[in-house]
């Protein structure tokens, strides 16, 4: 009997149209757990770099987490894996809601679709009863439109939905899949799903989730919850209001937006407006929220209200979190009520709110500088506003310019040419990122947006203070219950820093103790990912719930196989390192661990370099970041080492770095 | 029945739909809870509670299950709340052949709310940080009366969907073969 996972994976073939239910091996599960760890594994084996992001080879893998379906608060999240059109590396960009569970309850680990549909098709996915079903008067529907007629027309309003919009389907390379309250936004996997014909994945289950020791698995979930419960009343002092507080950042809650408005930059991730939150800034937005809001809302089995219904004048429905709540409105140089407006739409098209409102400050840009005329734009109005709508319409259909624009601001400014190259500033691995630009060098970011394949800082950062607390009392303060550190000793690193002086940025924390700290961070997010756990109750969080203490009871008790923290370290960097190798086998190297170029204003070269050397060999990486052959057979990993020696990318004199592998170039 | 008064605790679970955040740990913990072993299983399918959500309309209503009933009513109704139309089967507790509701999925036998004998509180309000379900206990003064037992409620269930008389034999057939 399997425990915690279902042990079959649902195999779709849209080419031929054959559907397969496929038996997993345990073993698998033991050594990369399931979710991100297990979907890594079948890319690697399936999907050779020569397979690009639109060909029928690539993969589209929806993986629920390994414990997904089981009473784990807050573990309900999807992990969407493929080859990404923009980065052209492995995607995997992840949601919650409640489709995972309810995919475990109708029996499966992971829906792999390979191939392509010749026609705009749906999956009905009904406990045993699995259909390929046509969905051609779905096209060019919204995301939440479409999952609602699908719920309608199959009379399964308990059925959970995925789906893409017409972005998607128009392969849009930031496009996402929506979930009603969440979607997977991350690397353009909706183009990947529009690209094989899939308009949406239909899921409603009505089977069991095992767990293998029933007693002892419920006293850590009640413990869980206890803690979740006093964290609510006990707020951690002296951090920004989102670190505060569990959860996902509380932007549906929260009111004051002067730290975000203020800090992250506005337009083309360019302007700092310092003094922008006037009380009536204040007022306005205020009003803006509470007359949308109707409702704080929550994912499958979690207690955190992360999410929103709004409703806005004349617009339907439709469901919000974090941050896209701001990132329309500081690229328009707007306000709230525009930005809430314009997701609603951009939200049922299936959009990225990262990169999405940051490609269009990026055309208005590049028009205001005369690199886009008026014969790119036609008819683009004069109201600033609605110029942001024409350029939505223009990329979501690839009209014109718009089929550059659609291929996000790295590849949109190389077919631009004429100097448009110097406007694409804000991308890491050639995706647009959060709009920050800040002074000096901090040593953990660096580290972070470098190594990160995640594409996504607050899926990589998490567990650390963000900056020293001015004042040792408190420093001695916050680690007094500080049990999630997995060694002690970062409770000393935290204690020891400081605002100025000898223990202050860039130099402090030192080389070693930055690597430490990130490698703890990063650590627990992919612990998170593969046993689909939400960022929010765990590894986003100083002090959360989950922590590397009880994970490996959770796998123990809950998968039934025997965990602790060793091994499960071990596994996590088996897993984390198999990420790294399918992007080295694409071509990845050390030059591509970089963060926008503009994003701090004072750098430090010879310490980057110093800790991007140590860092690296502390994972077990070369110089170039490619994973040693030592490394890959410590962690079992011997057929990437074999593979890296077929294809040159290792050589036997150990390491050497060898010319870059030819896949995947641009 | 003695028609003797007697001292009884009354168990009332406030429901606030304004605090229910759609979450469904009320549904995963039940489950839990009565599986069997007890927690070693999860399938909200089998939640003798059930959020019935529509989103998109703002509506979440968490119902517990309550009797089974051999047929659906005649007529259904209507009824708008804060603008908001409900279906008159939202707030119902009955297991009821009109839905899915409140029925194991492998036997359609029906599924009734015990409030989690046994323990201190039932574990959906337990397990509602949003205080959308919140416990009250009262005693009072009632005529005991004989509780219709969960064996008896089956059957009626399995009589109405069969017919007394194929119950009658297949129940015959059973012990034949057992004795056999």
């Amino acid at each position: 009997m399997r425990y915690a996972e279902t042990g079959v994976n649902l195999e779709i073939d849209l080419t031929r149209g054959n559907i397969e239910r496929v038996q997993t091996d345990p073993k698998d599960t033991e050594l990369y757990l399931g979710g991100l760890g297990t979907n890594a594994k079948i890319l690697w084996d399936r999907v050779p770099p020569e397979v690009e992001a639109f060909s029928p080879e690539n993969l589209l893998i929806f993986g629920a987490g390994l414990l997904c379906g089981t009473q784990a608060t807050g573990c309900n999240r999807t992990i969407v894996t493929t080859i990404s059109p923009q980065t052209k590396l492995m995607a995997f960009s992840m949601m919650g809601g409640f489709w995972a569970p309810e995919l475990k309850y109708a029996g499966y680990d992971k829906v792999i679709l390979r191939g392509k549909s010749p026609n705009l098709v749906y999956l009905w996915i009904h406990n045993d009863k699995v259909e390929i079903r046509d969905a051609s008067h779905l096209q060019g529907k919204g995301s939440n439109e479409t999952a609602q007629i699908i719920r309608q027309e199959l009379n399964q309003p308990k059925a959970q939905v995925v789906s893409i919009g017409l972005a998607g389907e128009n392969r849009v390379y930031y496009a996402s899949i929506e979930q009603g309250r969440s979607s997977a936004s991350r690397g353009g996997i909706g183009a990947v799903m529009g690209d094989k014909n899939v308009k949406a994945i239909v899921v409603r289950g009505t089977g069991d989730i095992n767990v293998a020791h029933p007693v002892e698995y419920l006293e850590q979930c009640n413990e869980v919850l206890e803690y979740i419960k006093w964290r609510e009343d006990n707020p951690i002092p002296g951090v920004i209001p989102i670190l505060s507080v569990l959860g996902s950042p509380q932007e549906m809650a929260i009111h004051d937006e002067k730290w975000h408005t203020e800090n992250f930059v506005w337009g083309n991730a360019r302007v700092r407006r310092r003094d922008f939150w006037t009380e009536e800034v204040a007022k306005d937005w205020h009003d803006t929220l509470e007359s949308a809001r109707t409702r704080m809302i929550s994912c499958h089995n979690c207690p955190m209200k992360c999410g929103a219904t709004l409703t806005l004048p004349g617009l339907p429905t439709y469901m919000m979190k974090c941050f896209s709540k701001l990132t329309y409105t500081m690229a328009a140089f707007s306000n709230l009520q525009f930005g809430l407006t314009i997701a609603q739409k951009a939200t049922e098209y299936g959009l990225d709110g990262y990169s999405t409102p940051q490609v269009m400050a990026f055309a208005l840009e590049l028009y205001e500088n005369g690199i886009l005329t008026d014969d790119d734009l036609p008819g683009l109005p004069e109201d600033n506003e609605e110029r942001f709508f024409y350029l939505l319409d223009l990329i979501v259909n690839r009209q014109g310019i718009g089929d550059q624009l659609a291929n996000g601001t790295y590849w949109a400014a190389k077919e631009i040419g004429n100097g448009a190259e110097e406007y694409a500033h804000n991308c890491i691995k050639k995706h647009e990122q959060l709009p920050l630009k800040l002074g000096m060098l901090n040593p953990i970011y660096f580290l972070m947006y470098c190594t990160g394949e995640k594409m996504n800082v607050t899926q990589i950062e998490g567990q650390f203070p963000q900056a020293p607390f001015p004042k040792r009392e408190h420093r001695e303060k916050f680690v007094k219950d500080w049990f999630q550190v997995p060694h002690d000793k970062f409770k000393q690193y935290f204690l020891d820093w400081e605002l100025r002086g000898e223990n202050s940025m860039p130099y402090y924390p030192t080389v070693e103790m930055t690597c430490d700290i990130v490698d703890w961070m990063e650590r627990m997010h992919y612990i998170d990912d593969a046993l689909g756990i939400c960022a929010g109750v765990s590894s986003f969080h100083l002090k959360p719930p989950y922590h590397i203490h009880n994970f490996p009871k959770f796998i123990t008790y809950g998968a039934g196989i025997e965990m602790d923290e060793a091994k499960l370290t071990k596994a996590t960097k088996r897993y984390r390192t198999l990420v790294r190798a399918i992007n080295i086998r694409r071509g990845m190297r050390r030059k591509d661990d970089a963060p926008p170029a503009d994003h701090w204003k004072k750098r430090f070269p010879e310490l980057e370099a110093e800790l991007l050397d140590t860092y690296y060999e502390m994972k077990g990486w070369n110089k170039e970041g490619i994973p040693t052959l030592a490394s890959l057979y410590d962690l079992g990993l011997d057929y990437v080492g074999e593979d890296f020696l077929e294809r040159g990318i290792l050589t036997n004199g150990e390491d050497a770095p060898a010319e870059e592998a030819p896949a995947g170039k641009e | 029945m003695t028609g003797e008064k007697e001292k009884k605790v009354v168990k009332t679970i406030r429901i606030d739909i304004d605090k229910c955040n759609g979450c469904r740990a009320c549904e995963v913990i039940c489950s839990a809870f009565h599986a069997e072993p007890k927690y070693s299983s999860n399938n909200p399918a089998r939640a003798r509670i059930r959020v019935i959500r529509e989103p998109y309309k703002d509506q979440y209503v968490p119902v517990y299950a309550g009797d089974y009933t051999p047929a659906e009513c005649a007529g259904r109704d209507k009824y708008t709340i804060d603008g908001k139309e409900y279906d008159e089967c939202a707030f119902c507790r009955a297991s009821c052949p009109s839905r899915d509701e409140f029925k194991e999925p492998d036997s359609g036998l029906p599924l009734k709310c015990d409030m989690c004998e046994g323990e201190d509180e039932p574990l959906c309000v337990k397990w509602c940080l949003s205080d959308a379900l919140v416990l009250e206990q009262r005693e009072e003064e009632v005529a005991e009366e004989e509780e219709q037992e969960e064996l008896e409620v089956g059957l009626e269930s399995l009589a109405d969907k069969y017919g007394l008389d194929k119950l009658k034999d297949t129940l015959a057939r059973m012990s034949k073969s057992k004795k056999g």
